[in-house]
């Protein structure tokens, strides 16, 4: 094999193998079951940050709303699973029994009728991504089509976000309220609460990530990537080459709201629940640091960021309270001011050269990539 | 909702339109140091609501300094809180464009990020300094208590006041603006930065005073807003949405357009909280401000201006 081969197999498929090494081998091997169900919920964010690096980091969509994406997702399965769970077996102490017990608190006497699709399993399944879609769609095209982006648009996904929010906690009888949908057991018969569950949800989310970073790497080197990039760099000369620049923000839009979808899903699997503090303004927008401190341009360094960011969060939190705080924010102004292409431009700045030096035998390190120094707008 | 007489109907209005008023007053006051900072400079302030705070703090040190040191002045110790505050913030911003946000004019995105991590380090300052508690002042005599209009309608001199005060800075900045020599400036610098810098303004200069003022002015809105509230550690970040919507709903230059869309959105949300719950009616006066801008993205009002 020659050097160059060599070369570009490497700068391709290295970090995705080491990465799926970590995930399928390393991790497993060394976390007890408590552990690997944390790291399975972190990476659950990683479906969400992968959508991110879509939307954000090449197309200069910048979204403080991906918490709403995860959250319908998740509420999607979490409806499900709690049909499942209330049986009138189960729920025969409720006035009315075969409802979700927190309806009955709330004096509902039957099934809202929004409620009732998620009886199917299919239906749940194709929910997930298409709920989340579907909103994005409305929010997008509306924006897009009349040429709103950037800043703008960011309030606005942050404004729908607040909205959601509140009419979940607001509307108890039909979704939870605060406390969200909780004593979720079994799907499909299959109970999700033991540790051999919770290792099987593990290695499904791993897969999964998996294949959405495959995909989103298709997607990113396609031509359509390609566009993404001259749409982030400069709109109007796309706009201008004939494309219609906003069907494309719009696919992209979407594509990262059915993945952040998906994340949610896995999360209320592997965690059991799923409520409106997960998906408020504030986890919005953290979903947006672990993606720029892993790296905006990179979808590995993103789903990175996002377990850094979260063992980061789990360890301090508990240790110093007080510090996590300042940790955060001197992680949103750090990364934005001194790496804006977070730890994996880091990477591509010092350790591929000192790698590519030491096993290829290259001479001089090649000088840092320029082609991403301009980003967004 | 409709077994009302037409006096207890219209009474309601007035005491709905009331507290409307009291909540368009502290939209006012945060959204024009917003709209001074977003509309002329384009840089989103995240941690707009945590100099408010600080304008809130300062205003309780200040009224407990009087009551320790100054009793027999204790009426009149909220203006001078408001001085302190205006100063406080304003220097605080000051800062915090020379540090941080100078180096990120180029990309607006990466601005609100690093104001929401600055935004959360002040939270966590005030809550070591102040503890995680409310706090709140006393108000003076002459503020307590209430007007009676009518038998059925009475207002509360604290709001009666916010108001008065909010109507004075809001015609303070627009003089600011307007009619003064800076004012100039920094309308010109929005209009046309290049060609601002080629006829000697020194926009870097315009920009950090700009940046200033409109900390210092969310510092008063801080300090008037304990007139009616008290103040903990998140209480800005409660108003950082809303008061976003205020400033874009209402076209990002104009503060014309941003004194009328906090009218707007103000009144609609508390008339409608008489009739439903609290959360309704703010998600539909939200959901009505999101569709009205998805239909006219650029806002009610509309300042021509070369990008």
């Amino acid at each position: 094999m020659t050097n160059a081969k060599l070369r570009s197999l490497a700068s391709n498929w290295l970090g995705f193998v080491l990465l799926s090494a970590l995930l399928i081998l390393v991790f497993p091997a060394v976390l007890d079951d408590f552990r690997l169900n944390l790291v399975g919920k972190y990476l659950s964010f990683g479906f969400v940050v992968l959508g991110l690096v879509l939307c954000w980091g090449y197309t200069g969509i910048l979204s403080l709303g991906q918490g709403i994406f995860f959250g319908l997702g998740g509420y999607c399965i979490a409806m499900f699973l709690k049909l499942e769970a209330s049986t009138p077996e189960n729920t025969a102490i409720q006035s009315t029994p075969g409802i979700p017990d927190f309806m009955d608190w709330n004096q509902l006497t039957e099934l809202p009728f929004f409620w009732e699709p998620f009886h199917s399993f299919a239906f749940t399944v194709i929910a997930i991504m298409a709920v989340p879609a579907a909103v994005a769609f409305i929010l997008a095209y509306a924006m897009f089509k009349r040429r709103v982006g950037g800043v703008y648009f960011a309030i606005i996904t942050q404004a729908v976000t607040a909205v959601l929010t509140i009419l979940i906690i607001g509307q108890q009888g039909y979704t939870g309220g605060i406390n969200g949908i909780t004593d979720l057991r079994t799907l499909l018969g299959w109970d999700i609460r033991t540790d051999e569950a919770h290792n099987i949800l593990y290695f499904i989310c791993v897969a999964l990530l998996l294949v959405c970073i495959l995909l989103g790497r298709f997607v990113l080197k396609s031509k359509l990537g390609r566009i993404l990039v001259a749409i982030r760099d400069k709109e109007e000369r796309v706009r201008f080459s004939g494309y219609d620049v906003a069907n494309f923000k719009v696919f992209v839009f979407c594509v990262a709201a059915a993945l952040a979808g998906v994340g949610g899903a896995m999360f209320t699997l592997q965690v059991g629940f799923m409520s409106p503090t997960i998906i408020g303004i504030v986890p919005s927008i953290e979903m947006v640091i672990f993606c720029a401190l892993g790296g905006r341009l990179s979808l590995i360094g993103a789903v990175l960021g996002a377990l850094i960011v979260n063992a980061a969060k789990t360890t301090f939190s508990e240790m110093f309270p007080e510090l996590w705080l300042f940790a955060m924010g001197g992680l949103f102004i750090g990364v934005t001011l001194f790496f804006p292409r977070g730890l994996a431009g880091l990477v591509d700045d010092y350790v591929v050269p000192f790698l590519s030096k030491v096993f290829l035998g290259d001479k001089k390190t090649p000088p840092p990539e320029p082609a991403v120094t301009k980003l967004a707008e | 909702m409709f077994d009302y007489t037409f006096s207890e109907l219209s009474s309601i209005l007035v005491m709905q339109g009331f507290a409307g008023l009291i909540l368009f007053s502290v939209f006012i006051l945060m959204a024009l140091g917003l709209a001074i900072i977003f509309g002329q400079m384009g840089v989103i302030n995240m941690a707009h609501g945590e100099f408010m705070i600080l304008g809130a703090y300062v205003t309780y040190l200040t009224s407990h300094l009087f009551q320790d040191f100054l009793p027999f002045a204790y009426p009149a110790y909220f203006f001078v809180a408001m001085v302190f505050a205006f100063i406080v913030s304003g220097a605080l911003g000051l800062l915090v464009e020379w540090v941080m946000i100078r180096h990120l004019y180029a990309r607006p995105l990466d601005t609100l990020l690093a104001t929401w991590g600055l935004s959360l380090i002040l939270q966590q300052i005030y809550r070591s300094t102040f503890g995680a508690r409310e706090v709140g002042v006393e108000l003076p005599d002459w503020m307590m208590g209430s007007l009676a209009v009518t038998d059925t309608v009475e207002v509360q001199v604290n709001g009666l006041f916010v108001m008065a005060l909010t109507a004075a800075i809001t015609v303070a900045v627009l003089v600011l603006l307007f009619k003064s020599r800076w004012g100039l400036q920094v309308r010109a610098v929005t209009t046309n930065r290049v060609m601002s810098g080629a006829v000697g303004i020194d926009t870097r200069r315009v920009d950090r005073m700009t940046f200033g003022l409109g900390c210092g002015v969310a510092g008063v809105a801080g300090a008037a807003f304990t007139m009616i509230g008290s103040t903990g550690p998140t209480s800005g970040q409660l108003y950082i949405v809303d008061t976003f919507l205020v400033v874009v709903f209402g076209g990002a230059q104009s503060l014309l357009g941003t004194v009328a869309s906090a009218f707007t959105i103000s009144q609609s949300q508390s008339a409608l909280e008489f009739f439903l719950s609290g959360s309704m009616a703010k998600v539909i006066t939200l959901l009505i401000v999101i569709g009205l801008l998805m239909l006219r993205p650029q806002g009610l009002f509309v300042l021509k201006v070369r990008r």
